[in-house]
């Protein structure tokens, strides 16, 4: 037995791991219940079964040569810094990147990621030509023309099938720079004005949110770029991201991060952006991953970890981004900058998270008493506006929540099914919220 | 499952009548517990408690019945709560109890037998079954009611704090036998609460209602306390009052 949690490192259990290295083992793995677990990197209780087996998927890390038009096929348990490392010397890049790269593959198609580009470039399953998956009734290689199928895998957090291997296109670049352009906010209806209005001259948008309880609060950064090209710059390179260079080695007391310590840092953040620059030259691991640079961050938040809520609602109801700004704010939970982006079409595939409108990520500490029933209210502001919360983020939504925002859950459960009948397929968030029951 | 706020969702009650149990599940069926089974020993009392759990926000609370006198039928009760639950069950809350008379009972031996029965036999039974299906189940967790009363024995009690001492004991080491099986143990040491229990007995400084007992496990459940007071003083005033010479305990606590 090991003791196991989410990034979030709340409600940590004991399962017994499993690694695999061969689809012959995750065949016969799946001859009893399981949950597949890439990295750990999603914030709850996706990757885990208490009492039960988890089947590590990192040992399944092969990555081919890229094809001349960038199509690579893709071990489940390879990192996304892995596959970054392997392809940018020759001029490619991962089509959708999360905030980390410590992902897996498989982890990410699972929870289908998206990143800043989401509003052009949707999901990272829109850029899969090829997915190979085990489930208990065999092995299936599905293509985007399988229909839904193929899609049902994509964000189906690991219930449906252990997916072994895929092909994606990778985007070709001629630098591993970005040129942002970054503008600061002094309030929330200014960043979302500006960001309706010019997002879509950007590959990439996304804007940090001040939600401590002070004057400032709604306050913004919104950093906007494409990848530069070699005319762009003088001596322009294609060099792999820097690993960590600093560490979190022990986790912090209690309380470390409060509503003082938080808005202090909060402002300190926003002291060093410029009101206004443009073109600015940034190492890609610093535009798409400045978390990576300190391991094992979540550290910081104490011993009884941390959550991330995370929703998305339609354009419409732009009025809950600023509800769920003012609340947090009033109830002086602590919450590290938020993170806001404007999602773009969603894909067909039923547990997908990404609808088109605004999403919101919070990341809160543990602890404070109000925050439970202070979550609770804002689910149902979200289901109100015909929004949801991220399954990949969640630790902690209720059953009948999760099917008023998911309304094809139904489907998917049917679709589940399928590929597994006797529903070997499990982890404690799907028996927390009762996912393939429908 | 227990949830990222250490919320659960399927909680099973062994005295589903007691009323600081009762507290507590309006709680959690507030919160996050949406299969309430309790057990007991009056099935009116125990369909009373059932609605209210309902009310609260379970949705459903089936009901099992039993005698904490009948020591052999621990074993079943427990497993017909484990089936009654129908899921995994993430919480099992020990509220069985009776305070007794101690005057009339203490040269009694069937009544002072039967106290040590349903305060310390039946618990003890029924937490053998307990502690095999929630490591079998290979997670989940146990509330264990003790009392301030069996940290040290009052003279004027000392049957019901003599039993309860036992399981307290009993519990701490049951407690650590747990460690690496996913399973883990909550021991509640109330000080004097106003319940049926306790009804036209004379109220002690810091007497409480169920409330502040209940506001006291649920947020020692969200933060893994191994042992929880109410109130919380009460470990600070018994870590000096249980060194009192014997005398001065006499007099202060048995007045
Ligand atoms: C700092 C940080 C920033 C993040 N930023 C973003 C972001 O910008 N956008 C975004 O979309 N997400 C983001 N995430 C969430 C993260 O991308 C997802 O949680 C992702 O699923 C993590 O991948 P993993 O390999 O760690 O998977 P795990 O956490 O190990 O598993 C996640 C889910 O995938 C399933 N799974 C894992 N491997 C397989 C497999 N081979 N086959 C089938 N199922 C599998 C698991 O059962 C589980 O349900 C972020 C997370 C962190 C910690
Ligand atoms: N109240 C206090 O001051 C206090 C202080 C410290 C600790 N405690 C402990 O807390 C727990 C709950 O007590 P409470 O205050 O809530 O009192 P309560 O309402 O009387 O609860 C006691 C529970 O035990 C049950 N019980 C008693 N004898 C039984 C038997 N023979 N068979 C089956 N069930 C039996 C009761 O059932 P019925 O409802 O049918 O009687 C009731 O469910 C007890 O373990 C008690 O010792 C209480």
């Amino acid at each position: 037995m090991s003791r196991l949690s989410g990034w979030g490192r709340t409600a940590a259990v004991e399962a017994d791991v499993l690694e695999v290295t061969s689809e012959e083992q995750v065949a016969a793995a799946l001859a009893a219940a399981l949950a597949p677990r890439g990295l750990g990197r999603s914030y709850g209780d996706a990757a885990q079964l208490a009492g039960g087996r988890v089947l590590d998927l990192r040992g399944l890390d092969a990555i081919s040569p890229v094809s001349p038009d960038g199509l690579v096929t893709v071990g489940a348990g390879a990192s996304l810094d892995a596959l970054v490392r392997a392809v940018i010397p020759a001029g490619w890049f991962v089509p959708v990147t999360p905030g980390t790269r410590q992902v897996t593959l498989g982890g990410a198609l699972a929870a289908d990621v998206h990143g800043k580009n989401h509003h052009r470039d949707g999901t990272l399953g829109a850029h899969v030509t090829r997915l190979r998956v085990i489930s208990p009734t065999g092995i299936h290689e599905l293509t985007p023309a399988d229909g839904e199928r193929f899609f049902v895998h994509l964000g189906a957090m690991g219930l449906t099938g252990v997916i072994t291997e895929a092909t994606l296109r990778l985007l070709p670049v001629s630098t591993d720079r970005v040129l942002v352009d970054t503008e600061r906010f002094d309030d929330l209806d200014g960043v979302m004005a500006a960001m309706v209005e010019g997002d879509h001259r950007y590959r990439y948008s996304v804007a940090w949110v001040d939600c401590a309880a002070s004057a400032q609060r709604g306050r913004a950064i919104l950093t906007r770029g494409d990848h530069a090209r070699v005319d762009d710059l003088a001596g322009a390179t294609l060099r792999p991201p820097r690993p960590a260079r600093l560490a979190v080695p022990v986790t912090a007391p209690p309380g470390l991060l409060n509503a003082v310590s938080v808005a202090a840092f909060n402002e300190l953040w926003f002291r060093r952006a410029p009101r206004r620059r443009v073109g600015e030259p940034q190492r890609l691991e610093t535009f798409f991953h400045p978390l990576d640079g300190v391991r094992d961050w979540n550290r910081l938040y104490g011993p009884r970890g941390l959550v991330q809520y995370q929703f998305a609602v339609p354009d419409d109801a732009a009025e809950t981004v600023r509800t769920a700004v003012s609340r947090l704010a009033a109830s002086r939970v602590p919450s590290f900058l938020a993170v806001l982006k404007r999602f773009g079409a969603a894909n067909p595939a039923p547990l997908s998270f990404p609808q088109p409108g605004w999403t919101l990520a919070l990341d809160l500490p543990v602890g404070p008493p109000a925050l439970p029933g202070l979550l609770d209210d804002l689910d149902a502001l979200v289901v109100a506006a015909g929004g949801r919360v991220y399954l990949a983020k969640d630790a902690r939504l209720a059953p009948a929540t999760v099917r008023a925002m998911y309304p094809r859950l139904g489907d998917f459960a049917a679709l589940a099914a399928r590929f597994d009948p006797e529903h070997r397929l499990t982890s404690d968030l799907d028996r927390r919220l009762r996912l393939r029951e429908g | 499952m227990d949830n990222a706020f250490g919320q659960p969702q399927t909680v099973v009650v062994l005295g589903g009548t007691s009323d600081i149990a009762r507290a507590v599940v309006r709680r959690l069926a507030a919160a996050r517990a949406d299969t309430v089974v309790l057990a007991g020993r009056d099935a009116g009392a125990l369909a009373a408690a059932a609605e209210e759990a309902r009310d609260f926000g379970a949705l459903q609370s089936p009901q099992v019945t039993f005698d904490a006198t009948d020591v052999a039928d621990a074993g079943r009760v427990v497993a017909d709560c484990f089936a009654a639950a129908g899921r995994e069950v993430d919480l099992v809350i020990l509220a069985v109890g009776r305070l007794g008379h101690q005057e009339e009972d203490q040269d009694d031996p069937a009544r002072a037998g039967e106290g040590a029965l349903v305060n310390f036999a039946w618990p003890v039974a029924a937490l053998a079954a307990v502690r095999r299906l929630l490591v079998a189940q290979g997670h989940g967790r146990i509330l264990v009611m003790s009392s301030v009363a069996a940290i040290r024995v009052r003279r004027s009690a000392y049957l019901y704090g003599g039993a309860k001492a036992g399981l307290d004991r009993l519990a701490t080491g049951l407690a650590t036998s747990l460690a690496g099986t996913g399973v883990s143990l909550h021991l509640l040491r109330p000080g004097f609460v106003r319940t049926k229990m306790t009804a036209g007995e004379p109220e002690p400084p810091l007497t409480t209602g169920v409330e502040p007992v209940a506001e006291a496990v649920v947020r020692g459940l969200a933060t893994g306390q191994p042992v929880i007071w109410s109130p919380p003083v009460l470990r600070w005033a018994m870590l000096v009052l249980r060194h009192l010479p014997a005398r001065l305990w006499s007099l202060v606590m048995d007045r």
